[in-house]
């Protein structure tokens, strides 16, 4: 019987104790009064061995030498062995939420520091332990804007990741709030048209820095102008190009979250990742999600506990901040484990390969009779060109080449059926680049 | 212990970085870059391991210790699954991929996983279809209600507005169905703990939507009336979602499909034994009857006649995106290494042996502490600490001794409606060596109770810290070292 | 004269202002209070707006305006120290005050008698 310790014996003895004779009599004195169901339709059970090796096989169905350019928010860094060691203690991956704290000391301080690096990273005073991703994340910051002025209205710009609005999307379909998504420009976010549609009933403007098409964008003067009109401005953002850029905070934002998969959590085919969300000192009262916090026991000893929980929903219920009840904790001790071992150096030299690959990237395939640039004045790791034909059909030609070349924004943007996103990340080299331009030359 | 950022030295490093192969240069304008670096911590790989080790020390796991904690399934994490999980023919893969084209040939591994999965899902919970996509039990429970809604929308019956919840559910359910659009309305419980099927008929009615049950329910028990109840909600017009939070007590045994429910959420993180994370991720796929397939969130993989999978984003009345790609997929992973090697006749024994093991506790200690519910529990038991509240030695003190007894606590407080509750799990995992240990502490304590309640209410003295000022924390909330 | 509510807030009637607060038994019941969120001087309420909230580590609790009427005074105090209400529910803890207000609503209230009758129902 896999991993259930207890004998016929034991089980016989316990099932006296409780004054049944068997089974049976157990369940209907449980007043389970229904026949056994009928799992014909499952495999019988298999050992260790065969799992593991069905498994392999599967694992060896999926592409693993594909030489990827495909980012979109998701991408592939370097994660050192540090990451998975730590994440692998079982002191860590299998406890529970710290609602013991004096059991969950190491969980909590973990917490603590990773909302210190998250503030650190973004500039922003207060960090949450995490959420679910980055789109949950936007979503809940969102909410919280209408929370704190009472407003329902959202503008939010198209430059913003694609697979995050069509979240957004679907959560608001049942809530009174009224999204307006404004066009992006050629690369960037059409700062004036985006401000055009802020007024007095805007809740929030949502915007993406670097945004969905790779471009940086300056926010100082447009989040003055988006004040102004008592809004709160929101901003999803790529946690290692902070290490380069200048960090939300200093641009005035109310909300920063992101998506943090980037920082040491492997792609996974979607999930788990890593959500995080800052805000400022003002509107800590009014952020979802667990915090922990610093304080002392009875003995005056520094410890820390989860906190401002009049927030959550175990006592505010259906008015709680949000419904979420837990944070992505291991996959936020993985961000902090690799921010700590990557640290103030390391992630800036990581980034900086990133820039200087994406720019030999770009410049390469430029080169390429028929590639043209689209905008590309400011950017990090990613950029977009236009392809001469369908993007999406070409990726599917260079894909059997064994490349992911990048992104075909077709998907998203109806107009933009020609254009590529191609993300370069430091795990990249010249020669994976060289022939990658290589190989699309020769395709088109 | 001293934080990570007091063991920084300038120049200090954790980790090697590739060199730079092509020329050093960036598209970033001068004017936005950042004019001071982030302040992260610059230490040896050692001092890091070093550090989140020790820190591990500091908290207690189900690896280290007997962790009873009512309603989150506490159960043995099986160590290959972790093993799977972290093959790069899993972990590495971009989620990106099987939306391009010809994309979808090279992730055929994972769709099978996802997709077989599902079917296993369906067969063990009764439901025509399961959506894999929720990251977590309450983002679960969210998409179910989100499915009722869509249900109600579609036949344009647009009056319901209101879903009844039991006043013993968990907070996340009306905070959920908030969200969903939905006014929670309290169903009282009766005096044996199972829904007020009295007061569900007043309240049943055109406006109703549907009904939230825990299936058993918070107070550990298996209603007797959930096939009554399925019965008048649907009568009424209204669908009825399970709660799946308790999954382990009859997972095998009976399934939620044909009792009547009509959508229902799962966590894997409890009944499928993937590891809590010390708070996540989790995941809560989301089964459902034939009448809400239609509103299932996209995208959702599909089997073709010649046996490979594709995803299939046809479904005009969905819900839409709920999660960015196709759920927690490494843990979906690991939760289907689980289902395979349990097999037909495991799932059945994970119950049989959840339930017996929490009623052994309940008869053990029943001399004890108080029941509000003299009845046969399912795979947790709940006990009134009321006896030794009287004696000024309350729930959470007895919880603190646990700790200094090797124990992680019961979940403590809940159910609101039972005063100074302690919801003892379990769960199948557990020997009956160590549920007599736990057994012969929790005697301990009350017999301490009676003769010396300060050696209870100066508990903790063995951890790290003692009590600690909760009310400090939320008074000045320092949240970061900036 | 001082009123009293269900929902047990005390509001004291002073001249031209109405003083308001939660009593002392709503301040034992919620523990130590660890924040309090404050109306915004100017804002115009009607009865049953949602005026603040009070919290404590284990519980939170959305105070309701008992009366129509403008804000023209909230106790700042209480920002720094929320512990005042503990210490001083009925007095030192006030949270607004309110100007404009009908005197006629008052008439749905209690008084010091019927509150303390209610509380001994309760």
């Amino acid at each position: 019987m896999p991993y259930i310790a207890n004998t016929d014996e034991d089980r016989q003895l316990m099932l006296e104790t409780i004054g049944c004779a068997d089974f049976d009599e157990m369940w209907r004195k449980s007043d389970i009064h229904f026949p056994d169901c009928n799992l014909l339709e499952i495999a019988e059970g298999k050992s260790e061995f065969e799992v593991v090796k069905y498994l392999h096989e599967l694992a060896g169905k999926n592409a693993v030498d594909l030489v990827s350019f495909l980012g979109a928010g998701y991408y592939d860094h370097l994660i050192p062995a540090a990451v998975d060691a730590v994440t692998s203690r079982s002191e860590f991956y299998t406890a529970y939420t710290p609602y013991q704290p004096e059991a969950s000391q190491g969980t909590l301080q973990t917490i603590y520091e990773y909302q210190s690096m998250i503030c650190r990273l973004t500039g922003m005073p207060i960090s949450n332990a995490s959420m679910y991703d980055g789109g949950t994340a936007l979503f809940e910051a969102m909410m919280m804007s209408c929370r704190v002025t009472r407003r329902r209205q959202v503008v939010i710009s198209e430059a913003v990741s694609p697979i995050f609005r069509t979240m957004i999307e679907s959560y608001s379909s049942n809530l009174d709030v009224e999204l307006i998504v404004v066009p992006a420009g050629i690369d960037d976010s059409n700062q004036q048209e985006l401000i055009k549609a802020v007024s007095k009933d805007t809740a929030c403007v949502v915007v993406q820095y670097p945004n969905a098409f790779g471009t940086i964008e300056a926010w100082q003067d447009f989040n003055q102008q988006v004040h102004t009109h008592k809004a709160l401005s929101v901003c999803s953002c790529y946690p290692i190009a902070l290490s380069l850029l200048t960090p939300p905070g200093e641009m005035d934002f109310d909300i920063v979250t992101g998506e943090g998969q980037s920082m040491g959590i492997p792609l996974n085919f979607g999930g788990p990742y890593l959500g995080f969300m800052a805000v400022t000192k003002k509107h800590v009262r009014k952020m979802p999600g667990r915090i922990c916090g610093k304080t002392v026991d009875l003995d005056g000893k520094e410890g820390y506990v989860l906190t401002l929980q009049a927030r959550e929903q175990h006592i505010r219920r259906a008015g709680a901040m949000s419904n979420i009840c837990s944070n992505e904790n291991l996959c936020a001790l993985s961000a902090l484990v690799y921010l700590t071992c990557l640290g103030k150096q390391g992630l800036i030299e990581v980034a900086e390969l990133c820039a200087s690959k994406a720019v030999f990237a770009r410049n390469e395939l430029l080169k390429i009779a028929g590639v043209e640039a689209v905008g590309g004045e400011a950017f990090f790791n990613e950029f977009i060109i236009k392809l001469p034909g369908d993007a999406s059909e070409i990726v599917g030609r260079m894909i059997d080449k064994g490349f992911a070349p990048g992104f075909p924004l077709g998907r998203y943007y109806p107009d933009r059926k020609d254009q590529l996103l191609v993300a370069v990340t430091e795990k990249r080299t010249r020669e994976e680049i060289k022939a990658l331009a290589n190989a699309l030359e020769a395709l088109l | 212990m001293s934080l990570i950022f007091t063991k920084s030295k300038n120049g200090r490093r954790g980790s090697t970085i590739p060199k730079c192969d092509v020329p050093k240069c960036s598209a970033i304008p001068d004017k936005m870059r950042r004019s001071t670096s982030a302040e992260l911590p610059e230490v040896s790989e050692l001092d890091a391991v070093r550090h989140f080790s020790l820190l591990s020390l500091k908290n207690i796991g189900v690896d280290t210790n007997f962790y009873p904690l009512g309603s989150c399934t506490m159960k043995y994490n099986p160590k290959f699954h972790e093993q799977v999980a972290a093959l790069p023919g899993f972990s590495a893969l971009h989620p990106l991929l099987p939306q391009l084209r010809n994309g979808g040939a090279l992730t055929q591994g994972a769709l099978e996983v996802l997709y077989e999965s599902e079917q296993i899902l369906n067969d063990l919970l009764g439901f025509s279809r399961t959506t894999m996509q929720p990251l977590a039990g309450a983002h679960g429970e969210l998409t179910g209600v989100m499915l009722i809604a869509a249900y109600h929308k579609d036949r344009q019956d647009n009056e319901r507005k209101i879903m009844l919840i039991p006043d013993a559910a968990h907070g996340t359910n009306p905070a959920s169905a908030a969200i969903a659009g939905f006014k929670p309305r309290e169903v009282a419980t009766n005096a044996e703990g199972d829904v007020d099927i009295e007061n569900l008929k007043q309240q049943l009615g055109p406006e109703v939507a549907g009904i939230m049950l825990t299936c058993p329910n918070t107070l550990g028990l298996f209603d007797r009336n959930v096939a009554e109840i399925c019965e008048l909600v649907h009568q009424a017009g209204g669908l009825c979602y399970c709660d799946g939070a308790n999954l382990n007590a009859i997972i095998g045994r009976i399934r939620p499909g044909d009792l009547g429910f009509d959508v229902m959420h799962v966590n894997l993180h409890k009944t499928f034994a993937t590891p809590h994370g010390g708070g996540g991720p989790g995941s809560g796929p989301v089964g459902v009857a034939e009448c809400l397939v239609p509103y299932l969130p996209i995208s959702e993989v599909v089997k073709r006649d010649d046996g490979t999978y594709t995803l299939d984003y046809s479904f005009q009345k969905s819900i839409g995106y709920i999660a960015p790609f196709y759920g927690n997929f490494a843990i979906i992973l690991r939760a289907y290494a689980y289902m395979l090697s349990q097999g037909r006749d495991g799932f059945k024994r994970i119950s049989e042996n959840a339930v017996l093991s929490a009623n052994y506790i309940r008869v053990k200690l029943a001399p004890f502490f108080d029941q509000i519910y003299d009845r046969n529990c399912m795979h947790e038991c709940i006990f009134a600490g009321t006896r030794q509240s009287a004696k000024g030695v309350n729930t959470l003190d007895m919880a603190k001794a646990l700790i200094d007894r090797g124990i992680h606590p019961p979940t403590i407080y809940f159910p609101l409606i039972v005063p100074e509750a302690l919801m003892i799990e379990p769960t199948e995992t557990e020997s009956k060596e160590t549920i007599d240990e736990f057994i012969q502490a929790m005697i301990e304590i009350a017999e301490l109770v009676e003769t010396d309640p300060e050696a209870i209410t100066s508990c903790p003295k063995t951890t790290p810290v003692r009590r600690l000022d909760e009310t400090q924390a939320a008074r000045n909330p320092v949240l970061a070292e900036l | 004269m001082k009123y009293f509510t269900e929902e047990h807030e005390w509001i004291q009637i002073d001249g031209n202002e109405a003083i308001m607060g939660i009593t002392e038994h709503a301040a034992n019941e919620l523990g130590d209070i660890t924040y309090v969120e404050l109306p915004e001087e100017g804002n115009e309420l009607i009865v049953g707006d949602q005026l603040g909230v009070v919290e404590s580590v284990k519980a939170a609790s959305d105070i309701y305006s008992p009366l129509g009427g403008t804000v023209v005074a909230v106790n700042e105090a209480l920002e720094d120290n929320p512990e005042l209400i503990n210490e001083s529910a009925e007095a030192k803890g006030w949270i607004c005050k309110l100007t404009d207000f009908d005197e006629s609503e008052l008439n749905d209230l209690m008084k010091s008698s019927g509150y303390e009758k209610y509380l001994k129902s309760l």
